[in-house]
């Protein structure tokens, strides 16, 4: 069993604009190119061209019908990855102490050389945000890009995770949600950002802005209407024209 | 509490950084290409590059596993099996390259038609029209044909101007955005960033599409639309617009043609615009009650009332307009129905769009000048902004509904000014302003002038003296007289019936012909293996140039192999499809960031030589030595006018030209230098109103995108499509066959009209009750590369969608096939449900489904056993009507294939469990099968 730090001095994490996210995948696949061929095992696919491909991937977009009464249905994209929870039950749960949450930051990371690939963490998590990579045989999980956000080689604005660089419609926010001032967390008070299945008790750091209302345009009251429309018909085409112009 | 003694958080991300463009699709953004031990280890979006600002989509960042594909070609090939088998040797490029001058050069020397060279998803088509014109061949076009050209004609025509790549939404002020029919893709990453631009600052998007995914899933409004009811919708909003006064007379007076007095006497001048002796068209000035021209000092145009010359009445285009939407037919009670919505909706809609439009008008304080020389102190836009792409484009009636939507737009007032559609240079550029369309052919020499273009009436038509098509495809006949893209669709089926006649030798450059870029897939890859009576093949040659193992290079007799996108120069150009934006002129290059490692080379570069061995003018020299030492030499020392080239970067000996110059030998190293493109902004002042305002037209001359100012209106008249309905009416010399002339009266309406999509129309639509649709997958955005490790594990098959009542209605359970029918034939697919759709219609994501054997997959992977094409239910023809001619499925006007005009009828397959029906089978592949497992980066991990 391994512990979690009493607290953290920072909780970095991200913000996920589910308004906003149009399922394109792109922080799909940028994660897992970068996270391929940077820290730690690359993130291998097996049977790559064959009848089931199967690869493990540290993020990915789950898609949902939302059926209403009296609206029409609504589809929300959904992207998940790790959490970086304060009460991370993937930490806790680790027989060797491989898995494990920074003090300074609260990252939840896997230190490859200590695992043992038992699968205890992914059946911890309660949100599926772990990956076993089998040809390395060790647990593959978001490292919110900890070989990014720190890497002095880098320019300073491409200091983020890389889901977040790619996001085409910007859905997607990096910030320290343990500061109330950061733009992460103003975003989050002002959007309603919310925990994913907070009954867990997990606390995780990510939060979700959840979907602005949708079909909401508003359809006039006949009542309402102005009785005399400027043009009404073809009779009053010329009328109109004559008062407009002379207004022009 | 643990630590990770291997956690390095700053290493050096790559031993070089190398800028290119992606270019594997449309949208052409900036990457980094980070490089070790010389090979690729990650690609990153620009961020200083103008199209994505750092961004990348998710074929962007696969692209690794694209330049690393095991389904690339590594050789020429010739062909030693039957067609489509599969089956070749390699051979050298010598031997490849005078095959084909060997079929080729007989050809120029007695026929050069006989020659059809067609180009797929292409970024040189400046480039490979230009090397066909010098061939001599009428037979070439891009695949704009069966992409959308009804989309750029139909702006082109109206506006000067086009969505996408010639115009754009004002992302950073408007309001209000109404996105109609696009499925996920063009472009791509633009409309993501413009959508989350506009969803940071809480601006409403409406989204139009019988689908609600992608866009349309965070659309804050969804129209659930019928399929191909678009332009009844759109006329509806128009007739509200009109009833409530909220159009913007003042603009329409100004900059359209609004006020232009029409002929509306019977005879072969009526719906013509009354012009005085030197062609300008007349107004009605509301001063003196006289017609003047339009563009007269001082003149006030009338756009209500008419003149009478010589006893003939002329009334202004905007009377005959609002006569014509004013008319309870498109009153929203009398065409709701239809479209699948209710009349409080379009109501609804209708005044939210006036809301904004009016009473949410935004002024800049930017003085500017039009072309008349009045000043104006400020800019006033209305922050209503339209995009439209295949959902509407794609029907039959797609180019009048597209003119439909523009004039919508224009109605409004939110064409050119800030918060509403704006264009990119090279644009504005009317109709007019475009060469018309070049197709005789003369044995040994050049055709006559460039291939496409925008006719203006029937003169401009590429008829033989008998009246038949120049074209193979058809293009520019009465068929489909403004067919400014061409008609790849047309051209194997019409090559194969000898229809207008047969050719030789089919040339296709990255175009999956014989898979998902064809209607009637089965019947097409027939027609590529049909031999004739002496047991020749019909299509008696076809050389296929392919980076990769695709369908179409199965049924190949010569196949030149290409390179990936990094080891390769193009130019995407001025001259062609440009990536400017609406502040900014810009174009860009991609270099060879990396050498192949296999026997290949990159297309633009053989087809140099080719010309260059076939003695083509212009690439070969005097004493016989090729023109160009490759692509690069030509992108750098090529004019198309004097001074004026592919790039319109650092020209000059000085390297100081924008637009204009001298080749500089060092141009393409500045680019590079640059990151690989280049941008110019265009002035503050001169931003918006590009078709009147002095300072863009001075700005556009002085970059050569014209030779002098050419301020123009917008046409909500066209009077080119009324000089071909005046033929139909038996008016003029050029007379349409007798079989079109109904079709080209109802169809050529010189106002947008609405009419039934042709294939419906011409069926019994309770036996095929459903629209069948298809839209590409953001993540595999252009069917580019389907072989790609990554994505294919993102779309690796794909179900048949099917909404909630037909769900029920049949029984349907998860994991359930089902036969669907359309009156062509009928394919047996598995089946999902979804809520979220228009309830008579069906769809499914295009191009997953692969032919075993193509693109290194396993013969039982998915993209076979579970995916599937619609393509093999859309006929590339309307059913037969028993008058033995052969009617083109396609737009009457452009020829734009209209795929989704589909009806079909669905049936539970009880007892199928797999596999996607057709299953055609294997072709072998010259490349062998994927590896089992691929670790991106395990060299360079620790």
């Amino acid at each position: 069993m391994t512990s979690l730090p009493q607290a953290t001095d920072r909780k970095l994490g991200l913000v996920i604009d589910l308004d906003t996210c149009v399922g394109c995948h792109a922080c799909v696949v940028s994660c897992k190119e970068w996270n391929s061929q940077g820290h730690g095992a690359p993130l291998s696919d097996t049977d790559a061209f064959g009848a089931a491909p199967e690869g493990s991937f540290l993020n990915r977009v789950h898609s949902f019908e939302v059926t209403r009464e009296d609206a029409p249905p609504m589809v929300v994209h959904f992207p998940k990855s790790c959490l970086h929870c304060d009460d991370a039950p993937c930490v806790t749960v680790c027989p060797t102490g491989a898995s494990y949450k920074r003090p300074e930051d609260g990252i939840v990371l896997v230190n490859e050389d200590a695992c043992i690939g038992c699968g205890l963490c992914a059946w911890a998590c309660p949100y599926g945000a772990r990956e076993m990579d089998t040809q390395a045989g060790v647990m593959k999980k978001c490292t919110l890009c900890v070989d990014r956000i720190y890497n002095d080689h880098l320019p300073e604005v491409d200091r983020e995770p890389a889901c977040v660089k790619s996001c085409p419609a910007g859905a997607r926010h990096f910030g320290d949600l343990a500061d109330p001032d950061s733009a992460v967390s103003q975003l989050v008070a002002a959007r309603d950002g919310m925990d994913l299945m907070p009954e867990q008790g997990t606390k995780p750091v990510n939060k979700y802005l959840p979907p602005r209302p949708r079909d909401t345009l508003p359809v006039p009251d006949p009542g309402t209407r102005p009785a005399e429309p400027a043009v009404g018909d073809v009779k009053g085409l010329l009328g109109w024209l004559d008062r407009t112009l002379e207004r022009l | 509490m643990s630590s990770d003694p291997t956690l390095t958080l700053s290493r050096p991300v790559s031993d070089e950084v190398r800028k290119t463009t992606c270019y594997m699709c449309a949208c052409r953004c900036g990457i980094d290409v980070h490089l070790k031990d010389g090979k690729v280890s990650h690609i990153e979006g620009n961020r200083d590059h103008p199209v994505n600002r750092g961004v990348l989509c998710a074929k962007g960042s696969a692209g690794i596993m694209q330049h690393r594909s095991p389904a690339r070609l590594r050789a020429p090939l010739r062909r030693v099996g039957p067609r489509g088998s599969g089956q070749f040797e390699e051979i050298s490029w010598d031997e490849a390259l005078q095959t084909a001058v060997d079929w080729m050069a007989p050809l120029r020397a007695a026929a050069p038609e006989k020659l059809a060279f067609f180009t797929g998803r292409d970024q040189s088509q400046s480039f490979t029209g230009w090397w066909a014109q010098a061939f001599g061949t009428p037979n070439w076009a891009a695949h704009g044909g069966f992409c959308s050209v009804n989309m750029a004609a139909a702006g082109i025509y109206t506006l000067g101007g086009a969505f996408w790549e010639f115009g754009q939404p004002d992302w950073e002020r408007t309001r209000l955005f109404v996105l109609f029919g696009v499925a996920e893709d063009h472009d791509s990453n633009p409309i993501k960033i413009g959508l989350g631009k506009l969803k940071a600052r809480g601006a409403r998007v409406i989204g139009v599409n019988p689908i609600r995914s992608g866009y349309n899933a965070v659309a804050d409004d969804w129209v659930g639309i019928t399929p191909g009811t678009d332009g009844l919708f759109i006329l509806s909003l128009v007739h509200e617009l009109l009833r409530t006064g909220a159009v913007d007379l003042d603009y329409l007076i100004r900059y359209t043609d609004a006020p232009f007095l029409v002929n509306a006497a019977d005879g072969p001048e009526k719906g013509l615009f009354l012009r005085d002796a030197d062609g300008a068209p007349l107004v009605r000035d509301r001063r003196t009650g006289r017609a003047v021209a339009w563009n007269a000092p001082g003149v006030q145009p009338d756009p209500g009332r008419g003149v009478v010359v010589d006893g003939v009445e002329h009334l202004p285009v905007f009377r005959h307009l609002a006569e014509r939407y004013l008319d309870p037919a498109h009153a929203p009670e009398a065409v709701a129905e239809r479209c699948g919505l209710t009349p409080a909706r379009i109501r609804a809609i209708a005044a939210e769009i006036a809301r904004v439009a009016f009473e949410e008008e935004i002024t800049l304080d930017r003085p500017w000048t039009d072309f008349r020389g009045v000043r104006h102190d400020k800019m006033t836009g209305r922050p209503v902004a339209f995009h439209a792409m295949r959902g509407l484009s794609a029907h039959s009636n797609g180019f009048q509904t597209t003119r439909a939507l523009h004039m919508l737009q224009v109605l409004l007032g939110s064409v050119e000014v800030p918060g509403g559609f704006r264009f990119k240079p090279p644009y504005p550029k009317p109709a007019t302003a475009h060469p018309r369309p070049h197709g005789r052919a003369t044995p040994g020499a050049p055709l006559d002038g460039p291939h496409l273009g925008y006719p203006q009436g029937p003169d401009d038509l590429l008829l033989t003296e008998d009246g038949a098509p120049l074209r193979i495809d058809k293009a520019f006949s009465w068929e489909h007289p403004l067919s400014a893209h061409g008609m790849m669709h047309m051209v194997i089926s019409n090559a194969h019936a000898g229809d207008p006649y047969r050719i030789d030798t089919l040339f296709l450059y990255m175009a999956n012909m014989a898979w998902n870029s064809s209607m009637n897939t089965s019947a097409v890859m027939e027609m590529l293996t049909d031999t004739d009576e002496s047991g020749e093949y019909v299509i008696p040659r076809i050389i296929c140039a392919d980076a990769y193992s695709s369908e179409m290079v199965a049924f190949a007799d010569l196949v030149l192999p290409d390179t990936t996108y990094l080891e390769r120069h193009d130019c995407i150009s001025l001259l062609d499809r440009p990536i400017c934006e609406a502040e900014a002129l810009a174009d860009s290059i991609r270099w060879p960031v990396v050498a192949p490692d296999r026997d290949v080379r990159a297309f633009q570069s053989v087809l140099l030589e080719l010309g260059a061995r076939l003695g083509l003018p212009g690439m070969v020299r005097d004493d016989g030595s090729p023109e160009y030492a490759d692509y690069a030499d030509y992108m750098v020392r090529h004019e198309r006018r004097p001074g004026v080239g592919p790039l319109a970067g650092w020209r000059g000996e000085a390297g100081d030209g924008v637009g204009r110059g001298a080749p500089n030998p060092a141009q393409l190293q500045r680019y590079i230098d640059n990151g690989g493109f280049f941008v110019d902004h265009i002035p503050d002042e001169a931003q918006f109103f590009k078709p009147w305002n002095a300072a863009y037209q001075d700005w556009a001359v002085a970059r050569g995108l014209y030779d002098s100012p050419q301020p123009y209106v917008l046409n909500l008249w066209c009077e080119p499509l009324r000089k071909f309905q005046l033929a139909a009416e038996g008016h003029g010399k050029r007379q349409p066959p007798e079989h079109l002339r109904a079709r080209i009266k109802t169809c050529f309406d010189p106002l947008p009209i609405w009419y039934e999509p042709f294939e419906q129309a011409a069926l019994d639509t309770a036996a095929y009750p459903l629209h069948a649709l298809t839209q590409r997958p953001m993540a595999m955005y252009h069917s580019w590369g389907s072989q790609n490790v990554w994505l294919r594990q993102i779309h690796g098959q794909n179900p048949l969608y099917l909404p909630r009542d037909v769900w029920q209605a049949h029984g349907f359970r998860p994991g359930d096939w089902a036969h669907l029918t359309s009156p062509h034939g009928k394919i047996t697919v598995p089946v999902a449900r979804m809520d979220a759709l228009n309830p008579h219609t069906v769809w499914t994501w295009n191009a997953i489904g692969k032919r075993r054997g193509a693109w290194a997959l396993s013969d039982r992977a998915p993209e076979a056993e579970r995916g599937f094409l619609l393509n093999h239910l859309i006929h590339e023809l309307l059913p037969p009507r028993g008058d033995g001619l052969r009617w083109a499925n396609s737009d009457p006007i452009t020829g734009q294939a209209a795929w989704f005009d589909l009806r079909v009828r669905i049936e539970r397959a009880a007892a199928h469990d797999g596999p996607s029906l057709p299953a055609h089978p294997a072709q072998a592949s010259p490349v062998g099968q994927g590896p089992a497992v691929v670790a991106h980066g395990a060299e360079w991990t620790t």
